[in-house]
């Protein structure tokens, strides 16, 4: 009785191994076909960082757009807008030690240099309080200014 | 000793006198303007991490550098006149910039932007001084095709353009304008140069 119940023991754990190396193997085998598919799908399906350029070839050179110059300014989109900069800036510098934009926009050159006037919402504190100098808070003219290229718009827009 | 030797012996010595006179002369100035070439050379102005560090990177960003022809101005093409007396005169006035570097007056970023405004005004009032003569190795007023220019560069340019064509000086020199085009403008600049009359 003892041996025979000892003789099922075994039977039923060898049952039990059986059944763990089956799904070793299945996993096993699931999990090498699965490494083999995986570069096959990223290929197909995902797009790397470099996209579909292969590596020996160059890379498409894109084409540089120069900035519009408009004389006269752009027209605002609606009344508040920060009005568009309607010329080349890549010469301009904005840091803590000057700021070349004003050099013709400012209260005192905008006359003299024929340029259009800052805003005197520009020399106002948010408290509405006056100061002779650009605020620090519009002192970073492009955080609203931009200028314009006679580019195709990435998103359509309906504005 | 007879006088003909006597005199034979003096004349001897006073060629040999002139002879070495002029083979020390000829090494002495050719030295020195040797070293005046040497001197002149972008090369040796980035020498010195003041100027490296700061100022030439600076000019790197700017059209003197690269610019659609390929002409590049170097440090001295404006800094250092071109004629001999003023080229001289101005490297006497450099045994100062010596000094200062043996003092580390802008030895940092931090104590070259203090002293920037100083710089820049010297060096403005310099310009202002000659009628910008540096800048006119290569511009001038009468070479200016005011067409080609944008709107309102050849707006600003026009009175002075007719001033130069019918021989009368204009009334503004390059600097009154062009300042800051090569390099950072300092700090309080604007107010610094309206004081100082330039």
């Amino acid at each position: 009785m003892q041996r025979y119940s000892n003789n099922n023991d075994y039977s039923v754990q060898h049952g039990l191994m059986e059944a763990v190396m089956k799904k070793v193997i299945l996993t096993t085998v699931a999990g090498a076909v699965m490494m083999i598919q995986a570069p096959l799908a990223m290929s197909g399906d995902l797009a790397s960082l470099r996209g579909d350029n292969k590596l020996e070839v160059e890379a498409q050179m894109f084409e540089a757009k120069k900035p519009l110059q408009v004389e006269g300014g752009f027209k605002r989109s609606w009344d508040l807008q920060p009005p568009q900069i309607p010329h080349d800036i890549s010469k301009d510098r904005v840091s803590l030690q000057e700021n070349t934009c004003i050099r013709c926009h400012s209260k005192e050159n905008h006359e003299k240099e024929k340029a259009p006037e800052i805003g005197k919402s520009h020399y106002m504190t948010r408290d509405g309080k006056e100061l002779t100098k650009l605020s620090t808070r519009r002192y970073f003219c492009r955080q609203c200014h931009a200028p314009q290229a006679d580019a195709p718009a990435l998103v359509e827009n309906t504005f | 000793m007879t006088p003909t030797s006597k005199k034979r012996v003096m004349m001897g010595f006073a060629s040999m006198t002139l002879l070495f006179g002029i083979v020390l002369g000829i090494i002495l100035w050719g030295g020195f303007n040797w070293s005046l070439a040497m001197t002149n050379t972008e090369e040796f102005c980035i020498s010195c991490h003041e100027m490296k560090d700061n100022v030439y990177q600076e000019l790197q960003e700017t059209v003197h550098f690269t610019n659609r022809t390929g002409v590049r101005a170097t440090c001295p093409d404006c800094h250092v006149p071109k004629e001999w007396i003023y080229k001289v005169k101005r490297k006497i006035q450099a045994s100062a910039e010596l000094y200062h570097k043996m003092l580390g007056t802008i030895d940092t970023k931090e104590k070259f932007e203090d002293y920037r405004l100083t710089m820049a005004l010297s060096e403005w009032k310099r310009m202002k001084a000659n009628d910008s003569r540096e800048c006119r190795n290569c511009h001038n007023y009468e070479s200016m095709d005011l067409e080609k220019q944008q709107s309102r560069g050849a707006d600003q340019h026009d009175p002075h353009v007719w001033d130069a064509m019918d021989g009368k000086n204009p009334t503004k020199t390059c600097i009154d304008c062009h300042k800051g085009i090569a390099h950072h403008l300092p700090k309080g600049w604007e107010e610094a140069a309206k004081k100082a009359g330039l």
